[in-house]
């Protein structure tokens, strides 16, 4: 790697300054935070600055939280094939809100950001088409916000009668069970008691 | 009169292709806008085979979660499981054996072979030849025997574990693997005499699907489809995991990006990875395959039978399985098709709080709108075989 860890999160505060909210390092990865509404600027940036070159965008994905305010984080995975380094860049976005597409940077985020979007509901604005990706042509709810339950809502069959597939609810002969087996030791603490305890803290 | 202009004029054709369809490779629906016979638009339609990977893991414990990692690019399953128990033992700070760590690269490349072979000799099948397919199926099926002899699996195997892999080779496998290396180059001549020179086969590949580095670099691309575009650019020896960097071996680059170079690049690397195996065979020491410290392996039968520490910790470890610090990582392997990534986030319980699965195939396959405008309708089936498509990784 041509630039230590440390020198390349140094240099990145340097050069982006306020757009970013901080960083850390942890097990050799740097993480940059940063504000929204900046990220099409700082990806421009590490795209196009000479001791970066982070031109190869590997993955957009969303993060739930949902006891934060702001509740979703969409993660950027960059890669410099150059300088043959790996960087994070992290920011926070409430639900409903949105934040701005970086398909013009990078042409390759089109599908990663459909995805956000199917998974989380996450806006992102400018995106050339914004369409559901993975899930199921009128499909309704984001699958992976941890308030979607595992089974789902609908399923769908072969109707004999109306010849043709149709959907209806969820009907499980058993329930899904989760087992909570943090500790079997010290009795079942429920994990959704904790999750209402915990009071929302305003990330 | 006016409907007879519109007629003269000639109204681009769409058609649907797919979602099955022999020359897709699984569960993939493109609408295709054609203007004659000239594609002029490509809007793949994926998700058929979207099983929610992703949320199942967030409830199941890491070992449990290990599993659905087969069932992703089900054509080189180790390599997955690779990634997600890199990821973990980065979490975790767990070290893996040497032993371990050579059975790991040795049924990686295993892994490569079972890809490479599929993917070369289906897009042979989809442009018009037949043979190279039931040549190289026959090869696979004696790898698959490999798997099956390691993990009793042919396919799902479950065989890496987060600090090592599942179980010691038997003695004489190692034998057997020793003597396929022996032979299969040979097939892979018979292979590459049947396709390289040939005509049909160059016509219908050669400059077909061209990828400039720039190119590759927009679209976030990886593995064969950079480096058939020349870039030497490969995770094995940028970033070596397990112990790539002791091992001797040459990256294969392609000079023009079509699907041709692809192939080419596709066979030269079969032909390093027997190398790599060769060498993993000879320098393969003896000793554990498993963590030793307790941390996420279980305790050996026998000692289970002695220890009650033993019994308890075995229980523990199957019913509330182990716990990962909170933090996150990103780990990447070379996977057959390109970069196989797992960011997987943990909040310090025993199961992942967020696990993302960064397929190649993802990337690659959104890439067919720009790959395929202004070519034929019958080129569309040449490049989606030389990109490599696995519907199980990218539908998740």
């Amino acid at each position: 790697m041509s630039k230590s860890i440390p020198d390349l999160e140094a240099y990145l505060l340097a050069e982006l300054g306020t757009a970013l909210t901080g960083s850390s390092v942890s097990h050799e990865e740097l993480t940059l935070n940063a504000h929204a509404e900046q990220i099409v600027k700082i990806l421009t940036f590490l795209r196009d600055d000479s001791q970066c070159r982070f031109e190869t965008l590997i993955d957009i994905c969303g993060v739930d939280y949902p006891g934060r305010a702001r509740r979703f984080d969409v993660v950027y995975h960059l890669l410099s094939m150059r300088e043959n380094m790996r960087l994070r860049v992290k920011v926070k976005v409430e639900e409903g809100g949105a934040v701005p597409s970086v398909v013009d940077v990078y042409p390759a985020a089109n599908w990663n950001e459909r995805e956000a979007f199917d998974m989380f509901g996450i806006l992102f604005s400018g995106h050339p088409d914004l369409r559901r990706i993975l899930t199921d042509y009128g499909f309704e709810g984001h699958p992976l916000r941890k308030d979607f339950p595992l089974s789902g809502h609908v399923q769908c069959r072969y109707d004999e009668e109306q010849r043709r597939v149709i959907y209806e609810p969820v009907s499980l002969t058993q329930e899904f069970r989760n087992f909570d087996n943090l500790s079997p030791w010290e009795g079942a603490k429920y994990v959704l008691d904790e999750a209402d305890k915990k009071e929302g803290e305003a990330g | 009169m006016a409907e007879l202009e519109v007629e003269t004029e000639g109204r681009n054709f769409t058609i649907n292709f797919g979602p099955q369809h022999p020359a897709a490779h699984g569960v993939l629906r493109l609408v295709v806008e054609l203007d004659g016979e000239v594609v002029e638009r490509v809007d793949p339609h994926i998700g058929l085979l979207h099983r929610g990977t992703e949320k199942l893991i967030e409830y199941k414990t890491y070992l449990q979660a290990m599993p659905y990692f087969d069932r992703l690019d089900y054509v080189a399953p180790m390599n997955q499981e690779h990634a997600f128990c890199l990821a973990v033992e980065k979490l975790t700070g767990v070290e893996v054996p040497r032993r371990a760590q050579f059975i790991r690269v040795l049924y990686s490349e295993i892994g490569r072979l079972l890809s490479h072979l599929l993917n070369v000799t289906t897009q042979a099948m989809d442009v018009g030849a037949l043979t190279p397919p039931l040549w190289g199926f026959e090869e696979r099926e004696k790898l698959m025997v490999f798997y099956e002899r390691a993990s009793g699996s042919r396919m799902h195997a479950a065989y890496f574990r987060p600090g090592g892999v599942h179980q010691d080779l038997p003695p004489d496998l190692l034998e057997d693997i020793g003597e396929f290396c022996e032979t299969f180059p040979k097939v892979l001549d018979d292979i590459e005499g049947l396709l390289t020179d040939n005509r049909i086969f160059k016509q219908r590949n050669a400059d077909i699907g061209v990828v400039s580095q720039q190119d590759a670099l927009e679209w976030g691309f990886s593995g064969v489809m950079v480096r058939g575009s020349g870039m030497a650019w490969d995770l094995r020896r940028a970033q070596p995991y397990e112990v790539y960097s002791e091992l001797d071996f040459d990256i294969a680059i392609g000079k023009h990006g079509d699907c041709y170079d692809r192939y080419l690049v596709r066979m030269a690397e079969m032909r390093e990875s027997v190398k790599i195996m060769r060498q993993c065979l000879d320098k393969m020491p003896k000793g554990p395959v498993m963590e030793a410290g307790g941390k996420v392996a279980p305790p050996r039968r026998a000692e289970m039978k002695q220890s009650m520490e033993a019994l308890i910790h075995h229980f523990k470890l199957y019913t509330e399985g182990f716990h990962v610090p909170e933090g996150e990582v990103y780990s990447a392997v070379e996977a057959p098709k390109g970069e196989f990534g797992v960011y997987l986030v943990s909040d310090g319980t025993n199961k992942p709080y967020r696990c993302k699965i960064k397929a190649p195939g993802y990337m690659h396959l959104q890439a067919m709108d720009f790959l395929n405008k202004g070519h034929m309708l019958a080129d569309i089936a040449a490049i989606i075989g030389s990109l490599d498509v696995v519907f199980g990784e990218i539908d998740r």
